[in-house]
């Protein structure tokens, strides 16, 4: 096994782990964000290289500075402790123990990559723009949604 | 010896168990929200994984999958964490014990 999947996963899985149950908020704020690196570079490390810049670009570059600003909009509350639920981590394990077993029995998941030639951000823009032009529009329309829906819900009641 | 698939859906799948944990256990509408973000991104993870062993990676259909669930999960970020301002002010709480206005 690589050396470079090992480092990456236990980077990734430690930081995922720390952002799930460190206490302070800020703190697993910055360890999602570090999660989400590590996620990238798996991406990379997969040869989607584009996929893992965008990952960088919107995670690191917009939704960890959106959690942010929101945990520091809600500061006042922040500092208080809260209980946490135990019953989650039962959950947690046992799907994670059917996950293990489901992939362990599946025999046709043991196989090594296939060698293949490089993705380029060409040949993805090509197929973005001809086959998959009708998604692409959804999804520009559903993002414009969002963010209008977005501003809508936090703007300023009028009494 | 390079990784095989097992090994990343196996990761893929602690990423999503931690994700399931924090969305359950934590108490805080910001946590929860970063949960679902974990388990969209394992995801994403586990989209990537399978085009890159699939028997044909020139056909970038894993890649496309991937981005628009990027795009899908920034909009429900933009939009979970307007709702939890929106709530703030309201309760000036974000423990989601205590959002219990529509309880029955």
């Amino acid at each position: 096994m690589s050396a470079a999947f090992v480092i990456i996963s236990i980077l990734t899985l430690a930081a995922a782990l720390a952002a799930a149950t460190l206490p302070k908020l800020m703190h697993a704020a910055l360890s999602f964000a570090v999660a989400f690196v590590g996620l990238a570079a798996f991406f990379f490390l997969l040869g989607a290289e584009f996929v893992g810049l965008v990952q960088i670009f919107v995670y690191i570059g917009a939704v960890a500075v959106l959690i942010v600003f929101t945990i520091l909009l809600t500061r006042r509350d922040v500092e208080k402790d809260r209980g946490f639920n135990w019953s989650g981590v039962v959950v947690a394990i046992a799907v994670f123990g059917g996950l293990i077993w489901a992939i362990f029995k599946t025999q046709s998941l043991s196989v090594a990559a296939p060698g293949m030639s490089v993705l380029t951000v060409k040949h993805i823009g090509e197929v973005l723009m001809t086959g998959y032009v009708w998604p692409l529009l959804c999804v520009g329309l559903l993002l414009t949604a969002a963010l209008v829906g977005a501003l809508i819900l936090v703007m300023e009641e009028k009494r | 010896m390079t990784p095989t698939l097992q090994i990343f859906l196996i990761v893929s799948s602690a990423l999503f168990c931690i994700g399931l944990l924090a969305a359950l256990s934590r108490r805080h509408a910001i946590f929860i929200l970063i949960g679902i973000e974990m388990m969209l991104a394992a995801a994403n993870l586990n989209f990537i994984a399978f085009w890159r062993f699939s028997p044909e990676p020139h056909q970038p259909t894993g890649v496309m999958v991937a981005i628009f669930s990027i795009a899908i999960a920034a909009a429900e970020a933009a939009v979970g964490l307007a709702l939890v301002i929106s709530v703030y002010r309201h309760y000036r709480t974000t423990n989601v014990d205590q959002f219990d206005q529509l309880k029955g």
